[in-house]
């Protein structure tokens, strides 16, 4: 297995695809956790420790939930939102979670309003913008997502999670596969059950994303 | 893609930016009365564009989208220029070809369509600027109107290549001097719309943009001949303000000098027989439909 781990950045301008460092995906019922294959339950307990530690915990939602394309997508973007409530839940004073849509990847003329969409051409806008610590991206199509996480990992301090349909994606810190309303439905629950037990990040000295 | 589907998930509605809740809200995607009135009041329209202040081709842009009859089920085609920065802004299935293919694009395209959708009416539109259309891509043009491939042309003819600094074009006028052009155009503006007709286009019609309403009958006309029939040809005057110096004000008055009688964009139209018949049929149908139409709101307000 490569020694390369995929940590939050700032990485450098154009850090190198996960891939091509000999990161490589899960398996059915597994995850990875910065490069590395975990099992399933470790990558719920991780995933949800970083949202509740984070200052700004966000869901990106892509256009294959925020459309309703299918039963399916209005179903997980149901679940989505209840993720979010929960976050919402469960943080402590002082962190705000967010939830910032990402409605399609074509480049925006005039001018991206980071406050209240991403986009994967400049996704670190956002992340500054809103001081963005820890990030989950769902219902994004994959090569846009591997485009996003690589510039946030290559300019952003931000942890990023992606929670991702197909196969999982090596750019992201901790990626899941095979996303399903009830994987959503899971993570919510890991959230409540670590509620209370994490200390959040608002005192640190890295709090809020760096550049 | 159809209507249907643009349709945004309730949970999720909320934190969509605004330019896409009012596009499910208040698209005129679906309206059979849709057209240049809307524009304003319709997200889809192009709300902003990235073109310089004052450019013909956005008004014509706007014209355009306003009038397609089938928004949702149609796909534009487009080549590099000016227009090329404008289809980010546009909720119309588009694809960028390179330059001077896109008429050979649209070819396949449009099979492509009328094979995987045969229950559905899939219109496929060109739109690319006189260099595509008349210089590098007068092949693919002209080859695509000989096998009678059922499909609209629209040239945006700027007289040069605006986009790259002012080269001389086909269409641009005898003995005009561009930036890039210093010793004068030597020959004649081609004359395209002729050549279309004798190529074999059911519709032809040489115009400015400077009235909508026109603009909107056109557009029309040649999508419902060239659904139906055969290919169709528009050839729009967009004059290019910065390359023949003009003001961003100036570019209305620039079409309106240019359409003049005696000028180079006096309104010509040529409609073929089958093209005849087929309008005169839309017409009617039209003139059922809002009669239908009046006789039952005065039921409803009866």
């Amino acid at each position: 297995m490569s020694d390369y781990r995929v940590l939050p950045g700032p990485e450098h301008f154009l850090p190198p695809a996960a891939a091509s460092m000999g990161i490589r995906l899960p398996n059915p019922g597994e995850a990875h956790i910065n490069g590395v294959i975990a099992s399933e339950e470790k990558a719920y307990e991780e995933a949800a420790k970083q949202f509740l530690m984070a200052k700004v915990p966000t869901i990106f939602p892509g256009p294959l939930v925020l459309w309703a394309w299918n039963e399916k997508a209005a179903k997980k973007a149901a679940a989505i939102r209840q993720l979010y409530n929960t976050l919402k839940e469960c943080v402590q004073p002082g962190q705000s979670p967010m939830l910032i849509p990402m409605p399609d990847y074509r480049p925006k003329y005039p001018k991206i309003d980071p406050e209240v969409e991403i986009n994967p051409n400049h996704p670190n806008l956002t992340i500054w913008h809103n001081k963005i610590d820890c990030c989950m991206f769902v219902g994004v199509h994959c090569h846009q997502a591997n485009l996003s996480l690589k510039i946030i990992r290559g300019g952003t301090s931000c942890y990023t999670i992606a929670m991702c349909a197909q196969a999982g994606h090596e750019d992201a810190m901790l990626s899941f596969r095979d996303a399903s309303v009830e994987k959503i439905m899971k993570l919510a629950d890991w959230v409540r059950k670590l509620k209370g037990t994490v200390q959040p990040r608002l005192t640190s000295a890295k709090s809020g994303a760096s550049n | 893609m159809s209507k249907e589907k643009i349709k945004i998930s309730e949970d999720l509605f909320d934190i969509m930016p605004s330019d896409y809740q009012d596009l499910v809200k208040s698209s005129t995607y679906g309206k059979e009365d849709r057209g240049w009135k809307d524009i304003g009041t319709s997200k889809e329209l192009i709300e902003q564009h990235s073109l310089c202040a004052g450019c013909p081709e956005s008004m014509a842009f706007r014209y355009i989208l306003a009038s397609l009859p089938n928004p949702e089920d149609t796909v534009m085609v487009g080549s590099t220029g000016c227009t090329s920065l404008v289809f980010p802004m546009v909720a119309v299935h588009n694809i960028h070809s390179l330059f001077g293919n896109q008429n050979a694009i649209a070819s396949g395209l449009k099979r492509a369509l009328s094979v995987r959708f045969p229950d559905r009416t899939k219109d496929v539109v060109v739109l690319a600027g006189d260099g595509a259309t008349v210089d590098i891509g007068l092949d693919m043009t002209l080859q695509a109107w000989f096998r009678q491939e059922k499909f609209t042309t629209i040239c945006f003819d700027n007289e040069l290549y605006a986009n790259t600094g002012g080269q001389e074009s086909g269409l641009m006028q005898k003995g005009f001097v561009a930036k890039m052009a210093p010793v004068g155009k030597l020959f004649e503006k081609v004359r395209l719309p002729e050549i279309a007709r004798e190529s074999g286009c059911h519709y032809v019609v040489n115009c400015t943009v400077s009235k909508p309403s026109l603009v909107e009958k056109v557009i029309r006309n040649a999508v419902h001949i060239a659904r139906e029939i055969g290919p169709t040809y528009l050839q729009l005057y967009t004059p290019c303000i910065l390359e023949i110096g003009k003001n961003s004000m100036e570019g209305l008055q620039e079409m309106r000098d240019s359409e003049k009688p005696t000028e180079r964009f006096a309104y010509k139209e040529y409609v073929s027989e089958p093209a005849k018949q087929l309008l005169a049929e839309l017409a009617a149908k039209d003139k059922e439909r809002k009669a239908a139409a009046k006789q039952l709101a005065g039921q409803a307000t009866a």
